[in-house]
């Protein structure tokens, strides 16, 4: 084990930079590096490397970190490597709202954010405020509680985003479900020019309270009794986490579980020290996401499988190997 | 007479409707060793987490150092106050130093780095606890009375003129218990640091603190000299059971004794 966390994080770089520069080229038209370069050869395969490869790429990669960022928060708050932003109903909130506005369809956009997005914050916010409630009126209300609550917002969403499916017409109701599934077949230059301000904003925030964030692991009476001002540094943080779930879902989906698996990896790698974790997670968490996409381009092409899928199938054995290793003891970051 | 560090008035405080504290006040004088005990359910947990705003009490008020706590930040609070919890089997995912330098939080700031005076505290607090050995070890690796003891250091190197410990010894071996009071009572008196310890053990109390202030139903039954419990059949009142006293063989102070069992 690398014990110097510096020489951790720069070795997952290079890995992370290796990912970037590889996973454009891979998919059911393979393109080379000369392709790219020399602009006599074949148009084509440029436009594809340019166009739809590197946007698709870049924003997998942003996505992931954003997603893994999430959930090292939440996991952080509440102690557990179990709660997340997507076990807790935040990502359910945030694909109502989307899918919301996928029905409504009203094309508007508020201080050039796309409706889309402002939509899937307004249905994150739903959530968390549910989550927040209940974790303020019960004190101690335990995780395992907790997670059975976001069990139900699942529910509570899914059921209205089904009952939108079901009053739209064929159309709507296939690009919801699609949506739903997670991906990023249709993403642009557009696409990640709206979200990363959402995603600078959240994480340049989790970044400076990463010393807040090892006081909160510690328990919240520690943290408080070193000086933490709780109340206000736990809105500040599940504002900064509605923010990039719900720019990144509202673009690519409800993608499950990298929010679970990756901090939980990272933490086994470089440890708990946040000041750390996080830039693990930013790397880490994009890469990651870019190969489970660049895997779902060349799993069974020329049919792409989405994104979510991969990521839900990975995580869904992890969540239980979770569970299971941490049965005698609530905790288990 | 000395200088007043809370002034605690007409504190009450309910959880789910079943009241906790009772109009409680209470003065705890600068510089004392105070012992809070009592029987359980008394209130004692409850009172300690108000003293550092776990629990902000809606009723009562508490002044520290004449301010009304709810003018104090919570970061001003942590330097002057530090907390030592109850022993838990949480999990703490640093190494002990990491774990001091944590307890540094309220002095610094957002943009700078850690300091010298921040190492010099947390040397400092190794060194008054005599855990050195233990500064490079997880915290989880600790045993229970190792990980007591760091705590006590965090709580050192935090920084502050007060330190409030929830049932320090509770648990621990008698080796243990005893080298954590020998810490507690160097502190006391090297460092002039108050010492407000919530305890079960009542010969403890009497022996290592200045003060003991007894807390039932979520009101001050008693508060005094810490051989003056021993009279008048306070404690028996307070328990609501029988004690046998004997002087202690080394010092003048009254302690008791198990009640054998026929």
């Amino acid at each position: 084990m690398i014990k110097n966390k510096k020489v951790i994080l720069v070795l997952f770089s290079l890995l992370a930079l290796a990912v970037l520069a590889l996973a454009p080229l891979i998919g059911m038209e393979t393109i080379s590096f000369n392709s790219i370069l020399n602009p006599n050869l074949d148009n084509i395969k440029r436009d594809i490397f340019w166009r739809i490869r590197v946007p698709r790429v870049l924003i997998a990669f942003i996505s992931g970190s954003a997603l893994a960022i999430s959930g090292m928060t939440f996991q952080s708050m509440f102690r557990n490597s179990l709660a997340t932003p997507f076990t807790l109903g935040v990502s359910s909130g945030a694909a109502f709202g989307a899918a919301l506005y996928v029905k409504v369809g009203i094309l508007f956009s508020i201080l050039g954010v796309a409706g889309q997005t402002v939509f899937a914050f307004l249905g994150a916010l739903i959530s968390i405020v549910i989550i927040y409630v209940l974790s303020k009126i019960k004190k101690g209300f335990s995780v395992g509680t907790m997670l059975l609550a976001g069990v139900a917002i699942n529910f509570f969403f899914s059921s209205f985003i089904l009952f939108i499916q079901f009053i739209s017409d064929f159309t709507q109701s296939f690009s919801i479900m699609r949506w739903l599934m997670g991906g990023f077949e249709i993403v642009g230059y557009s696409d990640i020019y709206n979200i990363l301000p959402f995603i600078l904003v959240g994480s340049t925030i989790i970044i400076f309270l990463s010393t807040e964030l090892n006081l909160l692991a510690l328990g919240e009476d520690i943290a408080i009794s070193r000086g933490v001002s709780l109340s206000k540094i736990k809105n500040i943080l599940f504002f900064a986490t509605s923010l990039m779930v719900s720019g990144v879902i509202s673009v690519v989906g409800p993608i499950g579980f990298v929010g679970m698996m990756v901090p939980h990896i990272s933490r086994l790698i470089i440890g708990a020290d946040h000041r750390y974790l996080v830039f693990l997670n930013i790397i880490f968490g994009g890469a990651f996401l870019v190969l489970c996409d660049t895997l779902s381009r060349v799993l069974i092409a020329p049919v792409e499988i989405p994104v979510g899928v991969i990521t839900a199938l990975l995580g869904g054995p992890f969540f239980i190997w979770l569970l299971i290793k941490s049965s005698n003891n609530n905790q288990v970051i | 007479m000395n200088e007043i560090l809370f002034d605690i008035k007409n504190l009450s405080f309910s959880f789910d409707k079943k009241k906790v504290l009772n109009s409680l006040s209470l003065n705890i004088t600068k510089a004392d060793f105070l012992s809070i005990i009592g029987p359980n359910g008394g209130g004692k947990t409850t009172l300690v987490k108000c003293l550092i705003r776990i629990y902000k009490p809606p009723i009562g008020t508490i002044l520290l150092n004449n301010i009304p706590l709810e003018k104090i930040s919570q970061k001003e609070l942590a330097k002057q106050i530090s907390y030592v919890p109850q022993i838990s089997e949480n999990n703490f995912p640093f190494t002990a130093k990491e774990f001091l330098m944590l307890a540094r939080y309220p002095h610094l700031s957002r943009f700078t780095s850690i300091s010298a005076n921040d190492k010099k505290a947390v040397t400092e607090a190794f060194d008054i606890t005599n855990t050195n050995h233990l500064s490079d070890r997880h915290m989880n690796t600790l045993s229970g009375g190792e990980k007591q003891m760091i705590f006590i250091a965090a709580a050192l190197a935090q920084g502050g003129d007060v330190i409030i410990l929830d049932e320090p010894a509770t648990f621990l071996d008698p080796k243990h218990e005893h080298d954590i009071y020998k810490i507690l009572r160097k502190i006391h008196l090297q460092k002039k640091k108050t010492i407000v310890s919530v305890t079960h053990n009542i010969n403890s109390a009497i022996l290592y603190s200045d003060k003991i202030a007894i807390l039932k139903n979520g009101e001050i039954d008693f508060y005094g000299n810490s051989d003056q419990v021993t009279k008048d059949g306070i404690l028996e009142k307070t328990y609501d059971k029988k004690f046998t006293f004997i002087k202690h063989p080394s010092c003048n102070k009254s302690i008791i004794v198990p009640e054998v069992i026929q």
